[in-house]
């Protein structure tokens, strides 16, 4: 099974220029463990908030690729998102879900996804037109290539739910200090506090 | 507590179109929201412009995290809702407060003043000290001529001096729903 800390610091060695937003828990921590970054913004709260605070700076920044890493119990928490994305249709935003079938941060209790619930279904169905499960080391090659040609302007919004194993690796803590972590990712568009 | 259409019972704002011009003055294109009655000129009269960009949510969190969203891209926005919808917001208000994004929403009021549905009330009653809880200004407008200048303050004072204000529309204003 994937190791949540490896496909992370896979993707965001692709990224690119690409601006990331974290959901709340261990998906801010991966990708703090992957290499701390301005153009990160972390939810350390606000669950169920990180797809759309991604379509939202994707809608503002159109030549810029958004990513969004989130857990499972988190997109599930936010759902009728992947709704609103399928009707806006923003070519520069991908939504990757860390699908290790637990809320981890809680005490490991069971989410949605093991009883069957399919996210990337739902993406599909939202309109989402890349849509990938991934399970495997080839999968995980297939979404790089796909946020590959997303940053060359290519194949529209991607969802994908990548199965990892249900871990809790050492925690890796971004500042928690939001109005900080909002002035750093705003700088590095040119955008200075008010 | 949404409208599928511009409802054929309710009165017709004259304001719509006011608003319209205060929000391309501010250089706000970006209007989340969830329909309501009281906004439908402002979402009609939106998606009629190509430079607005407005956004139908299936929940009202959705628009305040879109909106903090928004202005980490460095744009302006204004989240359109009804008074129930506050209830959904506000654990995700709670960014506002984390981040001190600058943020605006007007909410139309049910529940408040002439309500024919019981079952607006509680929502209604508790709209702005829920807000006011998580840390927002409110303002509330029951006369026309307040309506331009108070929203005017609120898109000053979220985007001159990162605030984040709340503009409740009366249905003193909006008028009440006739069943």
């Amino acid at each position: 099974m994937l190791q949540r800390r490896e496909v992370v610091a896979q993707i965001n060695q692709a990224r690119g220029q690409a601006l990331m937003v974290t959901g709340l828990g261990s998906s801010s921590y991966d990708l703090h463990a992957a290499g701390d970054d301005d153009r990160n913004f972390y939810l350390w709260g606000a669950m169920g908030g990180a797809a759309m605070t991604g379509l939202g700076v994707a809608m503002a920044q159109p030549e810029r690729q958004v990513i969004v890493l989130t857990g499972d119990g988190e997109m599930l928490m936010g759902i009728g998102g992947l709704a609103t994305i399928g009707v806006q249709q923003p070519d520069n935003l991908s939504i990757i879900v860390l699908d290790n079938g637990h809320y981890g941060e809680t005490g490991m209790q069971a989410s949605h996804t093991q009883f069957g619930v399919d996210l990337p279904s739902i993406a599909r169905a939202s309109g989402l037109p890349v849509s990938l499960s991934v399970e495997t080391e080839a999968d995980m090659l297939k979404l790089c290539g796909a946020l590959a040609s997303q940053a060359a302007g290519k194949g529209g919004a991607i969802f994908a739910s990548i199965k990892v194993a249900a871990e809790s690796p050492e925690r890796s803590l971004p500042i928690v200090d939001g109005v900080e972590i909002k002035n750093r990712f705003r700088r590095t568009l040119g955008l200075n506090p008010l | 507590m949404a409208e599928a259409v511009a409802p054929k019972n309710n009165p017709k704002n004259s304001w719509g179109a006011d608003l319209f011009t205060l929000l391309k003055r501010h250089e706000v294109r970006f209007l989340p929201f969830v329909p309501d009655a009281g906004h439908a000129d402002l979402i009609r009269l939106a998606h009629e412009d190509n430079d607005m960009q407005p956004v139908v949510l299936t929940t009202e969190e959705e628009g305040v995290a879109l909106a903090c969203g928004h202005w980490l891209g460095g744009k302006k926005s204004v989240l359109l809702m009804q008074s129930s919808g506050v209830g959904n917001t506000i654990n995700m208000l709670s960014m506002l407060a984390n981040c001190r994004f600058p943020f605006v929403t007007l909410v139309t009021m049910r529940g408040e003043f002439g309500e024919f549905n019981s079952w607006q009330v509680p929502m209604g009653r508790a709209t702005p000290e829920v807000l006011k809880s998580m840390g927002l200004s409110v303002h509330t407008v029951t006369q026309e001529d307040q309506l331009v200048k108070t929203i005017d303050a609120a898109l000053y004072a979220a985007y001159a001096s990162d605030q984040q204000v709340a503009v409740l529309l009366s249905q003193a204003l909006v008028g009440r729903k006739e069943w």
